[in-house]
């Protein structure tokens, strides 16, 4: 497993996990980053082949930028939006019980 | 470059998406599985004369549905031939960054090239003739006593001694 979400898969519990603390959305490293990639393809390898027990997390050695706004955004709840997340909240949740209904009715 | 914080570096997305949905008005919090025990297999043979796929949570294209609820539910688990592989992975209804990030470049989730690249110089023996794509699930049961097993014949069938999962 290559991935940003540590405590999620350590919690699980993983043969092998190459932690790369990214922002959700490119664990193999920053987008067009061949390099980056690379090295973090050949991290994946060696942890495939001399890891010798379960839970085994490696972290790769790159950070996302100097700048770690990114670690203050994602799933970021301020006062101000708290009204509309309730909203978004019932829209949600009415849209999975129609999908659910909907999925019932094909089968 | 040496930092020093008063709390860990790495978000924990248990804690962030409790209170993230809790706000949405969902009373109860997803409870995330904890395993005791955690299967573990040595490589049987050299990387070098291994065959190695590649699993994604991502989808081929935009899953047929008027919303993300719908699109969800309509999600499969596939097997693709690589040379097949989309210009762009359909990423629109899961949860990552959209803010700090895109997923414009494919390498980054789903590292095709880069694991082709291991095949041609000989680090790997061959990378699999097929990728495969899973779902990220709710439901735990669906996921290790139906979405797994199917992954694991995918793999079988493609003679694949291992499989990286770069989860979105």
């Amino acid at each position: 497993m290559v991935g940003s979400a540590r405590d999620i898969v350590e919690e699980c519990g993983v043969a092998r996990f190459l932690f790369t603390d990214f922002p959700l959305g490119n664990p193999f490293g920053t987008p067009w980053n061949t390099e980056m990639q690379r090295s973090i393809m050949d991290m994946a390898l060696d942890l495939l082949q001399y890891a010798w027990q379960p839970r085994t997390t490696v972290q790769a050695p790159f950070i996302w930028s100097e700048d770690e706004t990114w670690r203050k955004v994602f799933m970021h709840i301020s006062e101000e939006q708290r009204e509309a997340f309730k909203k978004a909240g019932e829209i949600r949740r009415a849209e999975q019980a129609k999908a659910k209904e909907k999925l019932k009715l094909v089968n | 470059m040496i930092k020093r914080r008063p709390y860990r570096s790495f978000l924990s997305y248990i804690d962030l998406s409790r209170e993230y949905y809790a706000a949405h008005g969902y009373s109860k919090p997803y409870a995330w599985i904890y395993h005791q025990n955690v299967p573990f297999s040595k490589l049987e043979k050299p990387l070098s004369e291994c065959t190695v796929a590649l699993l994604t949570t991502t989808d081929l294209e935009k899953p047929p549905g008027e919303n993300a609820q719908e699109r969800h539910l309509s999600r499969k688990v596939y097997a693709q031939p690589v040379d097949d592989a989309p210009e762009h992975f359909y990423t629109g209804d899961l949860q990552w960054d959209k803010e700090s990030t895109h997923t414009d470049d494919n390498d980054s989730f789903m590292p095709l090239n880069r694991l082709a690249e291991c095949a041609a110089s000989g680090k790997i023996g061959s990378a699999s003739p097929r990728f495969y794509g899973v779902m990220t699930d709710y439901s735990q049961g669906k996921t290790s006593k139906k979405s797994a097993p199917k992954v694991l014949e995918f793999c079988k069938e493609d003679g694949v001694d291992a499989l990286i999962l770069p989860a979105l």
